[in-house]
């Protein structure tokens, strides 16, 4: 048997899956490649987990859909590592600017979570295609851009605005093949201890390997017309395919 | 009760027991986080100084989590086996650990160990751990023998079992199918042949139910095969008619937790009755497979107990194999690192945490494996899984998990690889369970000197295992 025949085996079932299938084995070990390729794809997630939000541009962006100025809430947690270790500091925020409790439907919260890549690439192609989907008349709180940021932050800004809903935009944690996954939460009456199962979430937004923009606009103008009109979000919200329960970061 | 400790004249003072173990507890975030880790490096020392003086009676009295809130205190007092005990009946924590370090090196350690188990309560064996370096917890673990059996058999000395866990994130039949060859072809699955399915919906479940059943009795394979969902989902699936070898559930060390995991004992109870009720297994009749890990209290608020006090993470772990091992069961692992960096910070507190849970695990009688495995938040790589891995190996850690090229492309983490345990086995002398290595030599896998041939997939008759998938 030769190592090439193996290889013409595998190659083709590796088309079929993601996983590392018919690794070139050596001795008891694997061959350098893949060794090589699981290191970066371990460094591509590490530098993801410690990557910084760019407030400014992120603004800058947020700029062009119109919502009003965006504001800067940081949480708690004061820098990475405590924001690792101290998910309560992460879900509070630190200094509130002065926010205007002008009871909107929704405020949209993007939050860096566990991967600010996720929010950069993702986060504003999301809402340029969720705001012409909404029904006509919402209105939309201006942009906050929370950094060390969870997902239960959300409610804090959420319950200062007054708003209806919240729209918590977040970087969920890198796997090894997905750097850049974004998570959409949605939260009903957003106060500070709402519990995880009263909210509905979108995982997995990552074009071109995950789910597309548009598709998860879709999905969340469906949610969100759904919460306006039961009242509430979580368990009792099922009128999507798109439904799963929340994964971290919360 | 009160303990006071002083070191080099200053006076330290623990607020009970339930204080005094989070204080001696090793190092580690989740404590920090709940709030009960000690404050300095000396408060700890002096903590176990003031641990290793308790009597080990004190642990039948004094209870970490009230028995009257909570049916795992009452498991585990209700079950204390007095004339086990009696041995051990006049040691403290400190004497504990050195009759087990002198009893670990006496030729029949295992039969002795053995037969003092159903003496001792987990929050024992959690105090003595945190006495122990990680020397200690290997070299007593590794004279400890837990043996269970189902069409395999686990836990034989010299023996390490996998489980070839082949998930897959849209839970595809084909792609599961495919990565189940994978690991089969490197000698793995000896333990189960378990699936984490990305979707919970019971039909969905029954599917991939079939297709490991299908692929074991085509290829006889002497394994068991596991789809990982809640216990009531497989109550329902084994009443109607679905292959089901072992219920699965994740459990954990306070009676609140484990509602938080909408789970009770009397519904554990029910699942291990209707999985033998079955009768499906050849060598044994252990049923039930049982996931752990440290933190799983804290991280759904149910983790405080006597005077409200938050209980160390290690010490709660602990009592989760307590109620394990009420239900005899198959397999029960620690997904050790799963959990992330608030419990576990890094592959240092994942080693030691690793190294705990397998001895204490071992120590109750439970056939306890080990997830070996870290997320890219924690601060640990694939150099502290190689590690524990080799740790475990010596330690005769009963199973470990495999997956391809150690990453579990479903749930988003990395564990142990099939190569990664050929290697283990290999350095460490361990060999697969009895029952799956003859398989392997009548499938021609495994040579004559015991190692795992590298053969022609597709000129196999394993290779076209993946046509049973729909």
């Amino acid at each position: 048997m030769s190592d090439r025949t193996t290889e013409t085996f595998w190659s083709a079932l590796r088309a079929e899956t993601p996983a590392r299938v018919g690794l070139h084995r050596v001795g008891d070990g694997v061959g350098t490649r893949h060794v090589l390729e699981a290191a970066e794809a371990h460094a591509f997630a590490r530098d993801a987990v410690h990557g910084h939000l760019d407030v400014p541009a992120l603004a800058a962006e947020l700029d062009s859909l119109g919502l009003g100025p965006a504001l800067h809430v940081p949480s708690k947690a004061l820098d990475r590592a405590t924001y690792l270790t101290r998910p309560d500091l992460g879900r509070m925020p630190g200094e509130l600017p002065p926010l205007r409790a002008d009871r909107a439907d929704l405020c949209v919260v993007l939050a860096d979570g566990l991967s600010a890549e996720a929010v950069h690439r993702h986060a504003v192609p999301v809402l340029r295609e969720l705001l012409p989907l909404l029904d006509a008349g919402t209105t939309v709180a201006p942009p906050v851009v929370a950094t060390q940021a969870r997902v239960a932050l959300g409610d804090h800004v959420g319950a200062v605005l007054r708003a209806a809903l919240v729209l918590v935009l977040v970087g969920e944690r890198p796997g090894l093949s997905s750097s850049d996954s974004l998570g959409a939460y949605l939260t009903w009456a957003p106060a500070p201890g709402v519990q995880d199962s009263a909210r509905n979430c979108v995982s997995n937004i990552r074009p071109p390997h995950g789910l597309d923009h548009a598709s998860a606009a879709r999905t969340l103008a469906r949610l969100i017309g759904g919460a306006r009109r039961l009242g509430a979000t979580g368990v009792r919200l099922k009128d999507t395919g798109e439904l799963t329960a929340p994964p971290e970061p919360r | 009760m009160r303990y006071t400790q002083s070191v080099r004249g200053h006076g330290y003072t623990f607020e009970g027991l339930v204080d005094l173990l989070a204080k001696a507890s090793p190092a580690r975030s989740g404590d920090v986080l709940a709030g009960c880790g000690a404050a300095s490096a000396v408060e700890r020392a002096a903590a176990r100084w003031a641990l290793a003086d308790v009597p080990l009676t004190t642990f039948l009295s004094e209870p970490v989590v009230p028995p009257e809130d909570d049916d795992v205190t009452r498991l585990i007092w209700d079950r204390q086996d007095s004339t086990a005990f009696a041995p051990l009946a006049h040691l403290t924590v400190g004497g504990l650990r050195e009759w087990l370090l002198s009893t670990a090196v006496l030729p029949d350690a295992a039969h002795v160990l053995a037969a003092v188990a159903p003496g001792l309560t987990p929050e024992m064996v959690a105090a003595v751990s945190k006495l122990m370096g990680n020397k200690d917890l290997v070299s007593v673990a590794a004279a400890t023998s837990v043996v269970t059996s189902f069409r395999s058999t686990i836990g034989l000395p010299g023996r390490m079992a996998t489980r070839l866990q082949p998930n897959h994130p849209a839970d595809d039949p084909r792609a599961i199918a495919t990565t189940v060859l994978d690991g089969l072809l490197l000698g793995s699955g000896d333990a189960v042949i378990g699936i984490n399915p990305a979707s919970d919906d019971p039909a969905t479940v029954a599917t991939l139910l079939h297709l490991l059943d299908e692929i074991r009795q085509r290829y006889e394979i002497p394994t068991q095969s596991c789809v990982l969902t809640h216990v009531t989902t497989t109550i329902d699936l084994i009443e109607r008619g679905h292959p089901v070898d072992l219920p699965f559930q994740s459990i954990a060390g306070t009676q609140r937790a484990n509602e938080a995991f909408g789970v009770t004992l009397s519904m554990l109870a029910e699942a291990d009755q209707a999985a033998r009720s079955l009768e499906r297994g050849t060598v044994g009749q252990n049923v039930m497979y049982f996931e752990t890990g440290q933190g799983a209290a804290l991280s759904s608020d149910t983790h405080r107990g006597t005077d409200g006090r938050p209980v160390d993470q290690q010490t709660l772990e602990a009592r989760a194999y307590a109620v394990a091992r009420a239900f005899d069961p198959l397999l029960v692992n620690t997904v050790v690192g799963f959990i992330g960096p608030e419990y576990l910070f890094d592959g240092k507190q994942i080693t030691r945490a690793g190294l705990e849970d397998h001895f204490c695990g071992k120590l109750l009688g439970v056939p306890m494996g080990v997830d070996v495995c870290y997320t890219n938040h924690a601060e640990a790589d694939q150099n502290d899984m190689d590690d524990l891995l080799i740790l475990l190996t010596a330690a005769g850690c009963s199973f470990v998990i495999a997956v391809p090229g150690a990453d579990d492309v479903m749930l988003g983490y990395q564990s142990t690889s099939f190569h990664d345990a050929l290697d283990a086995r290999r350095l460490l002398g361990k060999r697969p369970a009895p029952e799956f290595e003859a398989w392997l030599e009548r499938m021609e896998l495994l040579g004559p000197d015991g190692r795992l041939r590298a053969i022609d997939p597709g000129a196999s008759a394993l290779g076209r295992l993946r046509e049973i998938a729909p």
